[in-house]
């Protein structure tokens, strides 16, 4: 029973985790129906700069993680003004394309300066070991992975709902032809939303090395994970995409813990019969 | 089609028998870049007459490795029977994979392809008691070819027996994407709905298609095993999807050709860069692609048929 108990609070730490690095994408694709594979290459930019700037700089791990979502952030932003919002109305094909090459780009970058082995991490003390709960062993670093991002998630949440900014993205996402006869600049929105987005993922990044691991192939390792948070968990909404990374985050952690021989394919298994079933998304919302 | 166009079809098809010929320290590299235009020409089918992104495409190439190498392995080595073996169960696989894809919108579509490619990677990972997994698949001796030509190791069996199929697919397939029902896809391509509407059985022309490119996916993956005698986990691998996209654009999409050129350059850059360094070999392609994206969308023979339309 304890064990199943700390499955199940892994898997929902790895959850949000993902549910994290994904928001952005969510975003992504759902305010410019722009399919972007290289949304994992921005998670690591996040996690490497956690490491520069832990080893180079001797800062404190909690202290790097704003700046690898500033970093972030900027990198998205820059990409975004120069590169991405020229593809918006392309095909699906050259969205592909382009991301793919972004992706390759950025892990070759990551392998000529850091090597392709796996980052080393050092968590501060108080954030390592266990602690006991209810007849279960709990990590302590994934205890403050959850709580950081309900934190996160409520502020996004209120963002979304109660600022004008979230009315903006709301009513764009929705609807963008709408939103721009209403006089909402929905490039400017999108650009903010995009850096605001590849923030998160950078911070998802930061957050994750201890997690995911931080090598310099991790986007296209976890590439799959982020495409089907937001795939399963459709688009335009918070809550969709929470509940297919839960879903998803427990149970890979399940599977692998389970079935170790089976590893990776409960996850891709899953991931066919969900895109069968709900081929709009959890909480259905497709245009 | 074009007067004089048929003269230099028949100078394209001779240039690898000149190779041949005269490059015979490349036979290995030559060969491989044939089985790969192969491979290439079966993602146009869906890509550019089916206008169907795929990303795991592989996934059909390694399961046909996988079905010669494991005859071959286990004591049957006629390389054409090995050939159709492989194609069949390629093609009952697209087949079935066919309607999970046909099923989906675009976004769904990419990512079941993606799925699919996954998922049978890491099925061939984790049954490491058939497949050697890590290891790859050892132990494949190919009989001679018609009970005459032995594969060894100089790769001329190799080269021209892939050059061979090659050729033979090609021209079937020629027929195939210029006979009405190619035509009715490149309608399904431009305006499904349209397609529909005028009666045509869309998702009918699809499966067919989807079938048909997985089959000659598994033809290919063959080839590679019978000529390599060996299968590694790679030719399931999601970067074997990634660059066969990349050449395939490259080319350009839609004229069978453009797999064979896009195929060719690529292959003699990745040898000749790659072998300088790996990663800069990455960050490159990574780059074109970018490039290709932005500037140059029909490929090398869009731009060729740019400059020749300019004249």
């Amino acid at each position: 029973m304890g064990q199943a108990i700390g499955v199940l609070f892994d898997g929902i730490a790895y959850g949000s985790l993902l549910f994290l690095v994904s928001l952005g994408l969510s975003v992504t694709m759902g305010l410019m129906n722009f399919v972007n594979l290289a949304h994992g290459a921005f998670a690591m930019a996040g996690g490497f700069t956690c490491v520069l700037a832990m080893t180079r700089l001797g800062i404190p791990f909690l202290a790097t993680l704003p700046l690898a979502f500033i970093v972030t952030a900027a990198i998205g932003a820059v990409l975004e003004r120069f590169l991405y919002r020229r593809l918006y109305n392309a095909g699906e094909l050259d969205q592909v394309l382009f991301s793919i090459g972004l992706t390759f780009m950025s892990i070759a970058t990551a392998t000529y300066f850091f090597g392709s082995s796996q980052q080393p991490m050092h968590l501060p003390d108080f954030l390592r070991g266990q602690f006991h709960f209810l007849g279960g062993d709990f990590g302590v670093y994934r205890a403050f992975l959850i709580e950081t991002v309900i934190v996160l998630t409520a502020v996004l949440g209120f963002l979304l709902t109660h600022t004008r900014f979230g009315s903006q993205v709301r009513a764009s996402v929705d609807d963008a032809t709408a939103a721009r006869g209403l006089g909402i600049d929905v490039d400017r929105v999108f650009s903010v939303a995009f850096a605001l987005g590849s923030g998160l993922a950078g911070l998802g990044g930061g957050l994750g090395i201890e997690v995911l691991g931080l090598d310099s192939t991790f986007p296209l390792k976890y590439m799959v994970y982020f495409l089907l948070v937001v795939v399963v968990g459709g688009v335009g909404t918070i809550k969709g995409p929470i509940a297919a990374a839960l879903l998803l985050g427990v149970l890979d952690v399940a599977g692998k813990y389970y079935v170790p021989q089976v590893g990776a394919f409960v996850i891709y298994a899953a991931m066919i019969v969900l895109l069968m079933l709900f081929p709009a998304g959890l909480f259905g919302k497709r245009r | 089609m074009k007067p004089g166009s048929r003269a230099v079809e028949i100078v394209f098809w001779l240039l690898p028998l000149a190779a041949f010929f005269l490059l015979p320290g490349y036979l290995v590299l030559g060969s491989q870049i044939l089985i790969v235009s192969l491979f290439a020409m079966s993602l146009d089918l869906l890509l550019g007459y089916a206008g169907i992104v795929s990303l795991g495409h592989a996934a059909f190439f390694g399961l046909g490795a996988y079905t010669a190498g494991l005859l071959a392995a286990h004591g049957w080595g006629e390389p054409l029977t090995g050939l159709v073996a492989a194609a069949a169960s390629a093609a009952i696989f697209g087949f079935v994979v066919s309607f999970l894809v046909v099923r989906g919108e675009d976004l769904a579509r990419l990512m079941v392809t993606l799925g699919v490619g996954l998922l049978m990677f890491e099925a061939a990972n984790r049954a490491a008691f058939i497949t050697g997994g890590v290891d790859g698949l050892s132990g494949v001796t190919m009989w001679k070819l018609f009970g005459v030509f032995p594969f060894d190791l100089s790769g001329r069996t190799a080269f021209l027996y892939a050059y061979a199929v090659l050729l033979a697919a090609f021209l079937l397939l020629r027929r195939v994407v210029n006979s009405p029902f190619g035509l009715s896809l490149r309608g399904v391509r431009e305006n499904r709905r349209r397609m529909a509407a005028i009666g045509s059985p869309v998702n009918r022309r699809l499966v067919a298609i989807f079938t048909l490119g997985a089959g000659v996916a598994g033809i290919a993956g063959a080839l590679l095993a019978q000529t390599t005698q060996f299968v590694g986990l790679d030719t399931l691998g999601f970067e074997r999807s990634a660059d066969l996209l990349i050449m395939l654009v490259l080319g350009g999409t839609g004229r069978l050709y453009g797999a064979v050129v896009g195929t060719l350059v690529f292959m003699v850059a990745q040898d000749y860069l790659s072998g300088i360094n790996p990663v800069y070999w990455q960050f490159w392609l990574g780059m074109l692609l970018v490039l290709f994206v932005f500037f140059a969308r029909g490929g090398i023979l869009g731009a060729a048929e740019a400059l020749w339309k300019r004249r």
